[in-house]
């Protein structure tokens, strides 16, 4: 079942950004100041979205964890958590090289910037902390815990344009900055395929957990013979 | 399309997708090393299930 789960996701994925990546080179206009490379916007942001919504659930996920002790809970932390990752790596690299060309520098410690960067940061170490732990129930509440303290920076990024004058360009959405409607739309419509895909992977990284674990039991069984 | 920064452009979607990409590679990388290592301990159990009747 969750087989067909995964494909299904991946494919619709695949489809969906298919059809966008026609849409945003082919018929979008170009914006008038900063030319080709402001389509960065359209993975820069939906990736930041992802991983920073992925880093609430892993941490909404520790909460019951911690509540009801089922390790499934801890197991759906860590995959969403290690997908969050990997597309928070993706959001820092694309902002590094629309910087670049608009700021003329790969990097500025801007609130912004480095609020990402340190979230980046904890939840890598969230990851090195779940190996050096062997105990599967301990491993998980230590990790629980420390997801939850992590969680602590989500907001801050998400805020920091706001709450900070920064060098980062000031929120389009949901705040004082406009953008034409069909860039909008598009900002949106990525944002699906990189939802799927990342659910996609979150779904594979969890039954890789749960096997994971049962390789641990068996671990176990054999030492004690 | 405008020209101008049209490579930048190419960087940064290719930088996103190499990223997600070696993600995946990790992700199928490590499901072959947990069947392997499910396999051989299933193997090494029934072996020792079998010594001990």
């Amino acid at each position: 079942m969750r087989e067909k789960v995964i494909i299904v996701l991946s494919g619709l994925a695949a489809l969906v950004l298919a059809h966008n990546l026609y849409v945003m080179l082919l018929v979008l206009p170009d914006e008038a100041a900063q030319g080709a490379i402001f389509r960065i916007i359209f993975f820069h942001v939906p990736a930041a979205w992802t991983a920073l919504l992925g880093f609430l659930a892993a941490a909404v996920a520790s909460a019951f964890y911690l509540a009801r002790k089922n390790l499934r809970y801890d197991a759906f932390a860590v995959a969403v958590t290690e997908t969050a990752l990997a597309f928070a790596a993706a959001n820092l690299a694309t902002g590094m090289i629309w910087g670049r060309i608009i700021w003329g520098i790969w990097w500025t410690w801007d609130p912004r910037l480095t609020s990402m960067l340190v979230c980046w940061l904890l939840y890598a170490g969230y990851l090195m902390l779940r190996r050096a732990v062997e105990d599967p129930t301990q491993r998980a509440r230590i990790a629980a815990v420390f997801s939850i303290f992590a969680c602590v920076d989500v907001p801050i990024v998400f805020f920091s344009i706001r709450w900070w004058r920064t060098q980062h360009p000031q929120p389009v959405v949901w705040g004082g900055g406009s953008m034409d409607p069909a860039y909008w739309n598009m900002l949106f419509a990525n944002w699906a395929p990189l939802l799927l895909l990342g659910a996609a992977l979150a779904a594979i990284r969890m039954r890789q957990e749960e096997q994971q674990r049962r390789l641990e039991a068996l671990r176990r069984q054999a030492h004690a013979w | 399309m405008d020209g101008r920064n049209f490579t930048y452009m190419f960087y940064g979607f290719l930088a996103a997708w190499v990223i997600l990409a070696a993600y995946v590679v990790a992700l199928v990388g490590r499901q072959r090393r947990l069947e392997r290592e499910l396999e051989n301990f299933k193997h090494l159990l029934e072996d020792r299930e079998g010594e001990r009747k």
